[in-house]
């Protein structure tokens, strides 16, 4: 089954980026998906659902159940698990549904 | 003896809405479905519940479309208390939005005519773009105006088949999964249908199977003139909301999902999608609406209506085979209450409904 990769120490020869999950810096390996990097993290859920507001976490991590949808860069409704980590990305939960501006002229 | 009194063919949202009216009745009902591989209109449609304009040339079906929609609510809250499923149906009114003033024009003119020949209250409104922008401040700043007809509305389609069937079982119907009815004979007063998996006899028959029913209605001697019409939708992610009425080209259900549609296309009995339709779509969608621009679209299928040569339903007992009925149409979604109630009645053995001698298929034999 799933094996957690080796852990990622400063120093070691493994590159790595920091990205900031809800503010926080979070050292992770460089080329991982935001869900594995914010689930290392320890965040408790990625979002809230629309419907319900039930909290979910990143679940089928291959692109399909949509359940990993964060805010990434200021950008909601992003699927963690399809998005790669990049050097000082800000990731926060998404609650809700994504706003739209109604000034969002084409 | 027959195992059932009716044997309904085709589980989708006319088969279910008449065969639950039929339980209503009191009536013992089979229904018999196909399997994923059958073209599922009702697994494919776009979810309005649409009155304004239906029926420009022939006014009873602008009549029993408003039949239909004035049972809608009632029929709604039945299915609702019987199966705890909400429908999500909204029916504050819809807008037709028109992109060209000549569009606005012709749509208005095409309203008046109809409300002039149904001689009757025929209730709609037509906005310019600033009475439009007050209603959806959303509107793109090249949409001419829009037609309001107060009697539209929407629900979600899926969310009906599911109530239909689960009420359908909970009243004692019988559902036949998976199977293709092949053949069926009429004799001594009742129905024998066949397929590879079994045999079963009804009193009564009602085919409601969509474009299936092409090989079958011959069988028992009613002719079916209908075509498959190709719809392609686009649903986009969930965003907040700004859209509060359906249009005929564009929703947003209750969870926040936007919904794009209405294209028609005679491409046979291919339900696949092209990039070509999925484009223009999108790009009407973004002119009526320019903040959908910045929003992905997440999945994308094509459905293929059931047309006939006018657009309207054929509802129709065999002369041939007495107690062979004929259900088909392509606003399943605006007409179930109907089916499910004026239209399941006279199956049943009660009066026809008003109107109901315009929708024969003998129209098409002059």
């Amino acid at each position: 089954m799933f094996k957690r990769l080796p852990r990622i120490d400063e120093g070691t020869a493994q590159s790595h980026v920091t990205i900031f999950v809800e503010g926080k810096a979070v050292l992770v390996a460089a080329g991982e998906s935001v869900a594995a990097a914010v689930l290392a993290s320890g965040l408790s859920s990625v979002r809230s659902t629309p419907v319900s507001g039930a909290p979910r976490m990143p679940y089928c991590l291959m692109g399909i159940c949509f359940d990993c949808l964060m805010e990434i860069d200021g950008v909601s409704n992003c699927q963690a698990c399809m998005t790669p980590v990049r050097e000082g990305m800000q990731v926060k939960r998404q609650t809700g549904t994504r706003p739209v501006s109604r000034g969002d002229k084409s | 003896m027959a195992d059932v009194d009716v044997a309904v063919v085709g589980g989708g949202v006319v088969g279910m809405s008449v065969a639950c009216g039929l339980l209503r009745q009191g009536l013992r009902v089979s229904v018999f479905d196909g399997d994923d591989s059958a073209l599922r209109a009702s697994r494919g449609n776009f979810g309005l519940v649409w009155i304004q304009g239906k029926g420009n040339t022939l006014p009873d079906y602008a009549r029993w479309s408003r039949r239909s929609g004035a049972l809608w609510a009632d029929f709604a809250q039945n299915l609702e208390q019987e199966t705890g499923i909400d429908l999500q149906l909204s029916q504050r009114g819809g807008f037709f939005i028109c992109l060209t003033q000549a569009e606005l024009e012709s749509r208005a003119a095409m309203l008046e005519t109809l409300r002039s020949d149904l001689g009757a209250e025929y209730p709609f409104e037509v906005f310019d773009h600033q009475a439009l922008a007050r209603h959806i401040p959303a509107i793109g700043p090249k949409v001419a105006g829009a037609t309001f007809g107060p009697e539209d509305g929407h629900v979600n389609p899926l969310h009906l088949l599911r109530a239909l069937h689960a009420t359908f079982r909970q009243r004692g119907g019988r559902l036949v999964n998976g199977v293709s009815i092949s053949s069926i004979r009429s004799h001594n007063g009742s129905f024998k249908l066949c397929s590879d998996s079994g045999t079963w006899e009804a009193g009564k028959l009602v085919l409601a199977a969509g474009l299936g029913n092409l090989s079958l209605a011959p069988q028992v001697g009613l002719s079916i003139p209908v075509k498959p019409n190709r719809g392609q939708v686009l649903i986009c992610e969930r965003i907040a909301r700004f859209l509060d009425y359906p249009t005929g080209h564009v929703r947003q259900t209750d969870e926040g999902t936007v919904q794009l549609g209405d294209s028609k296309e005679d491409v046979g009995f291919d339900d696949g999608t092209t990039p070509e339709i999925m484009a223009s779509i999108a790009r009407r969608a973004v002119t009526m609406f320019p903040l959908l621009a910045g929003i992905k679209v997440i999945r994308a299928w094509g459905a293929l209506r059931i047309m006939t040569q006018d657009g309207y339903p054929v509802y129709q007992e065999s002369r041939e085979c007495p107690g062979a009925y004929l259900v088909t149409c392509h606003s399943g979604i605006t007409l179930a209450a109907g089916h499910a109630g004026p239209l399941a009645d006279w199956i049943a053995g009660g009066n026809p409904p008003a109107g109901i001698a315009s929708f024969s298929g003998d129209r098409f034999h002059v």
